[in-house]
């Protein structure tokens, strides 16, 4: 196998990184529905977790697209 | 194919002015289409800001009422996260929200380049976040600062854990700018392979272009999508620089 094809299954295997961050964004807002489920009043003092837990879940993926995004263009 | 989706975040000269303004050494300096844009984004949001509350009415207008919005939001945001002190870094936070806000928005438009696409726009805004974080922590708290890699714990659980902290602090400047700049990036993609499945079908002829309407709907559901993460990238990248300037006054001790 040349290095051309080689590198270019290595960046879509690097996808598989936002099967990790999908589940992990999955996670963060079931849960902030069930919470906010029961008890609604609470619900708007968590906004801003909800979104910093996201943003580190999808973090996760964006790394695996930064290492596809190598792979391909160097 | 012949349509590249990553051909929209080429940084080159624009078409109207295509020869360097000048030379740094050997180095020809251009007017990108990059700095035409970031241009095009500070005047606006300059005259945004300066013309709606020009005349301030008590019964704002809808410009005024928008400018008023942003300016309690943020404010919002910096209370939430870091009590009252942190309205010092008021400025700085609002200014770097807006600018990433107008950025991601004038990126929608059609014929646009978006500038948070580029890694060095997104790191010299983290790295603006971060050394400002740094050099408030060593100004307040001296030495003291280094408190901050230190968590309450017995030792043997404690050294690995500074080592631990250490790292996830030297990770925060890539992963602040990896996130606007890979989401702004993934997405405008997105876009563009749809617009070529748009094309590629139309281009096929028969049921194929009847077939074409599809990623069409496609790509009117992305956009709508794609203003949402404009918003909520500007709003993450602001309220986690928040948490890292209320981190460097407070150190660990919640407000």
């Amino acid at each position: 196998m040349d290095v051309v094809a080689a590198k270019q299954i290595g960046a879509g295997l690097a996808t598989i990184a936002f099967v990790g961050s999908g589940i992990g964004i999955g996670v963060v807002f079931g849960n902030y529905i069930s919470g906010a489920l029961r008890n609604p009043g609470a619900a708007s003092s968590q906004f801003t977790n909800l979104y910093i837990g996201y943003a580190l879940c999808e973090l996760q993926g964006l790394f695996g697209l930064l290492i596809a995004l190598i792979l391909l263009f160097t | 194919m012949a349509l590249n989706p990553m051909e929209q975040f080429e940084v080159k000269p624009v078409s109207w002015a295509p020869h360097p303004l000048f030379h740094i050494g050997h180095s020809p300096i251009y007017f990108t289409n990059q700095a035409f844009w970031m241009l095009i984004v500070v005047a606006s949001l300059s005259l945004f800001l300066t013309l709606s509350v020009k005349k301030g009415r008590v019964v704002p207008t809808r410009t005024q009422s928008l400018a008023e919005l942003s300016y309690d939001f943020v404010a919002g945001m910096i209370d939430m996260t870091s009590g009252p002190e942190g309205f010092r870094f008021f400025p700085l936070i609002f200014t770097i929200f807006m600018f990433i806000l107008f950025c991601n928005g004038f990126g929608l438009l059609p014929i646009a380049f978006t500038v948070t696409s580029q890694i060095v726009i997104t790191f010299l805004l983290t790295a603006v976040v971060i050394l400002t974080a740094i050099i408030t922590g060593f100004v307040r708290h001296g030495l003291g600062f280094l408190k901050l890699f230190v968590i309450k714990a017995p030792v043997i659980i404690m050294v690995p854990m500074v080592l631990l902290e250490f790292i996830s602090f030297c990770a925060r400047p890539l992963s602040l700018s990896m996130r606007l700049f890979a989401n702004m990036l993934a997405g405008h993609t997105m876009l563009k392979v749809m617009a070529g499945f748009v094309i590629s079908l139309g281009a096929a002829g028969g049921i194929y272009t009847a077939l074409a309407a599809a990623p069409e709907a496609l790509i009117v559901a992305l956009t709508a999508l794609e203003f949402l993460v404009a918003f909520l990238q500007a709003y993450v990248f602001a309220i986690l620089s928040c948490i890292y300037l209320s981190e460097a006054l407070h150190l660990h001790d919640n407000h």
